[in-house]
């Protein structure tokens, strides 16, 4: 049945089948590649024996190394903690205005708030601190709650309208339109009124109207000028920044039915080291008071 | 099998399809199991409708091998344009359609096209194609082998339609639900029924190493579908279970099926096509007998082990990690067993690579095969894979293994075996199998160099610290530097799925050129030796 032949090319025999036209040379095996072969066998005998491998009934081999992940990285944690440990702890227990005053101190705290920044706040705030729709702009000096150190950290440590926390900074602005405070008449008028406050075009006729609503429905929070009043966290109304947008329409709109911001309490999930880097780095965007 | 018997199966296939569909507690379910319904009273149609004295069965059953291989370029094609779609919605998230077009539901769409519906048809045709010709007999199993083959379309229905409509096992590369699971497990004994019992009826004295490749591929995968899909339904009527595993458990075993999902789908079944369409492709006898021995028993034994490389530095215990790492370095070799045989088979056909653009895709298939089971184990090294896990390095990886490997030795068995099972002694333009080669060749190139680039860049920035210690880069300023090569890499995406295209077209009209030849010889068993 198997007949053997030699073949021109390699000059080595077939094994002597034959499937469908395929025959079979019986070339050994290349030298190089068995010995890496073997090469390779002989290093992963020795990584076993020296890291953990082999699991046992209760336990493992632990290697000459007793290597072990966790604590290889409980290891690295430490060391960063310790590097930095004596900064910490005066982070930790100094007063934020103290430890703005500190050059050496600031630097660190406002390189860790950056580096924290990022990963907590820019998905809100944007990674520039720029803001955009509903997410105030954290680097001009429009503050919603205060822009001294210690109002931005009380912010992000309570949140704002945050539930869970109950020392949140909390403001509700009342729905005039839902809950028929004011007529239609007088939202339009309102609005106009608002309006006017910044240079924003307007029905001259409607300016009386609604200066006297503005007077008395919306002074009480958003002060008598429109100027706004962090204590309970009212926007200017008076200047050209706006939260959300300000056409005719969306101002009657927030009147009518108010949008409200939500932030988080950060304490809780970030502590105070980082709570204290982070007033730090937003203070020094440019708009601290 | 009588045929009555036959009818009276798809007649209770249908009954319990209807009685799925009437008791149906979600969509899905209800939708699957009219597609169950359809397919019982097609099968039912057809059995009654065709004369059985037309069948001779003294020539080769290559009914089934004739339709995979329009199956394996229709899919394939289906395949590339979802995966250009998904990377666009990576490039531009606007191509996110809520809710069946989400990345979440593309993603499994594609990869399970391109692996089963398009990896899996050139499988079942090449290896029923194969198995016969090197065993010299007819299939066996009758109309077994139509079951497996529209079986298995059924089941890509079944799972392509149940993920857009958001219906998902969550397992990775497994996502199908519970019933789809056992309709695969069904149909995929029937294929080790059909495959084995060739084999055991064979009328060559040895067992072809091809035949080896493909029957270590199918008994393999079936042991790990069937036990990584353990779950348990919340209701019979209805789409839903859970997982029998939990926890770091479960992503073991997710991953030791994921893992041999590539080296045994992807690798050892397409080195089986590998061990056959070469050989006659180059006309030149397989390079070593002995190296094949040795690399299939080690590729075999030592694959199994490797998958924990895939959970580096997670809740896995240190030394499944280890075992995981040192077995995908000794892999290294045996892997490239199956390059070597493949390439050494060349030597004396060389030439042929100027003027063969088929046998120019197959050595191309080598060359990328070769560089992603070297790539493989080196980043399965704990400190290389620190940093590229999780990153596009290892998409990249995967994509010259699926695009330059499974892709390239695919297209050249398609290309070959056209001409064998079709009336058309020649394919209807070789220059188009050159543009093929060329479209897809540098499809992958740039695939793969974008990916490198880019994925050591995304690993690099992950890790990036300032002199204080704090991390440099946000997440989201990582994903904006992604963008461009995100773009690029659709680009490459698009190159490989024109040479797709060409392709069908150039398999579809060679096809319709030939039909009305007179070719029948080549079907007819040869008397024995």
């Amino acid at each position: 049945m198997s007949k053997k032949e030699s073949d021109l090319v390699q000059k080595v025999e077939t094994t002597g089948y034959e499937w469908d036209g395929i025959k079979e040379l019986n070339n050994p095996l290349p030298r190089w590649w068995l010995y890496v072969f073997y090469s390779t066998i002989i290093f992963a005998v020795c990584y076993a024996i020296y890291y953990p491998s082999i699991p046992l009934i209760k336990g493992y081999t632990e290697g000459f190394s007793g290597y072990s992940s966790r604590e290889e990285l409980e290891h690295e944690m430490a060391e960063v903690q310790s590097s930095h440990a004596t900064i910490l702890e005066l982070i930790k227990t100094m007063d934020v205005s103290d430890i703005q005053s500190d050059p050496k101190l600031a630097r660190f705290a406002t390189a860790g708030g950056a580096s924290n920044f990022k990963v907590y706040c820019s998905q809100c705030h944007g990674s520039g601190a720029q803001g955009g729709v509903g997410y105030p702009n954290l680097s001009d000096d429009d503050w919603l709650w205060g822009g001294s150190i210690k109002q931005i950290e009380t912010t992000i440590r309570h949140g704002i309208r945050y539930e869970a926390d109950e020392d949140t900074r909390f403001s509700e602005m009342p729905a005039f339109g839902r809950d028929q405070i004011l007529s239609k008449e007088q939202i339009i008028a309102v609005a106009n009124y608002v309006s006017s406050l910044s240079g924003l075009e307007h029905e001259d006729s409607l300016i009386d109207l609604g200066a006297m609503v503005f007077a008395e429905n919306c002074s009480g929070c958003h002060g008598d000028d429109g100027q706004g009043i962090n204590e309970v966290g009212a926007p200017n109304l008076a200047d050209t920044l706006w939260l959300y947008d300000n056409s005719k329409k969306a101002i009657i709109s927030q009147i009518i039915n108010p949008q409200h911001g939500v932030m988080p309490a950060w304490d809780d999930r970030l502590g105070d080291i980082i709570v204290k880097e982070l007033a730090l780095y937003v203070h020094g965007l440019g708009g601290g008071e | 099998m009588h045929k009555a018997i036959k009818l009276s199966i798809a007649a209770c296939v249908g009954f319990l399809a209807l009685f799925m569909a009437a008791n149906a507690q979600d969509f899905v379910y209800e939708f699957h199991s009219y597609l169950f319904l359809i397919s019982a009273v097609a099968i039912t149609f057809w059995l009654i409708a065709r004369k059985e004295d037309n069948i001779n069965l003294n020539s080769y059953m290559d009914a089934p091998v004739r339709i995979g291989v329009i199956a394996t370029v229709f899919w394939g094609v289906i395949g590339f344009a979802v995966g250009v779609f998904a990377s666009s919605q990576l490039a531009w998230p606007d191509f996110n359609i809520a809710p069946w077009f989400n990345f979440g539901r593309v993603r499994p769409l594609h990869t399970s096209i391109v692996i089963f519906a398009f990896g899996g048809n050139a499988l079942l045709c090449t290896s029923f194609y194969v198995v016969q010709r090197t065993c010299r007999v007819r299939l066996f199993g009758g109309d077994l082998a139509s079951f497996v083959f529209w079986g298995y379309q059924l089941f890509i229905v079944l799972a392509g339609t149940g993920y857009l409509l958001g219906n998902s096992a969550s397992k990775e590369y497994a996502e199908p639900e519970w019933y789809i699971d056992i309709w695969l497990t069904i149909v995929w004994v029937a294929y080790l029924v059909v495959f084995l019992g060739t084999i055991l009826k064979r009328k060559e004295p040895h067992i072809y190493v091809a035949n080896w490749f493909y029957l270590a591929f199918i008994i393999t995968i079936a042991v790990l579908h069937v036990i990584n899909a353990l779950a348990i339904p919340v209701s019979l009527t209805g789409s839903k279970s859970y997982s029998l595993f939990s926890g770091v458990q479960d992503a073991m075993i997710q991953w030791w099926y994921g893992h041999n999902a590539v080296g045994f789908f992807l690798t050892a079944g397409f080195l089986g096509m590998m061990y056959y369409f070469i050989p006659k492709q180059a006309m030149r006898p397989v390079y070593s007998y002995r190296l094949s021995i040795v690399h299939f028993w080690s590729l075999t034994f030592l694959y199994i082990w490797a998958g924990p490389h895939h959970l580096h530095y997670t809740a896995l215990p240190d030394w499944a990690q280890t075992l995981g790492m040192v077995f995908s370095i000794m892999l290294w070799m045996p892997s490239w067993g199956g390059m070597i045989n493949g390439l050494m088979t060349m030597s004396g056909a060389w030439d042929k690579i100027r003027t063969d653009p088929i046998i120019r895709m197959m050595v191309t298939a080598l060359a990328f095969y070769g560089m992603s089971t070297f790539e493989g184990p080196m980043l399965a090294i704990k400190s290389v894979n620190a940093l590229s896990h999780y990153t596009e390095w290892t998409i990249g990886h995967v994509h010259s293994g699926a695009l330059g490997w499974v892709g390239m030795i695919s297209f050249g068995a398609i290309y070959f075996l056209t001409t064998k099972v079709f009336k058309s002694d020649n394919l209807y333009s070789v220059k188009m199998v050159n543009w093929h080669f060329w479209l897809a060749t540098l499809g992958i190139a740039a695939y793969a160099s974008v990916m490198w680039v880019s994925g050591i860049m995304q690993g690099l920035m992950w890790r990036e610290y300032d002199s204080e210690g704090f991390l440099v880069y946000s997440f989201a300023e990582t994903v904006d530097a992604m963008h461009p090569f995100y773009v690029a890499r659709t680009i490459a995406g698009i190159l490989y799925l024109s040479g797709g295209l060409v392709m069908a077209y150039n398999i579809g009209m060679t096809i319709l050129a030939g039909k009305d030849n007179k070719k029948t010889s080549l079907t007819v068993l040869p008397s024995s030796a």
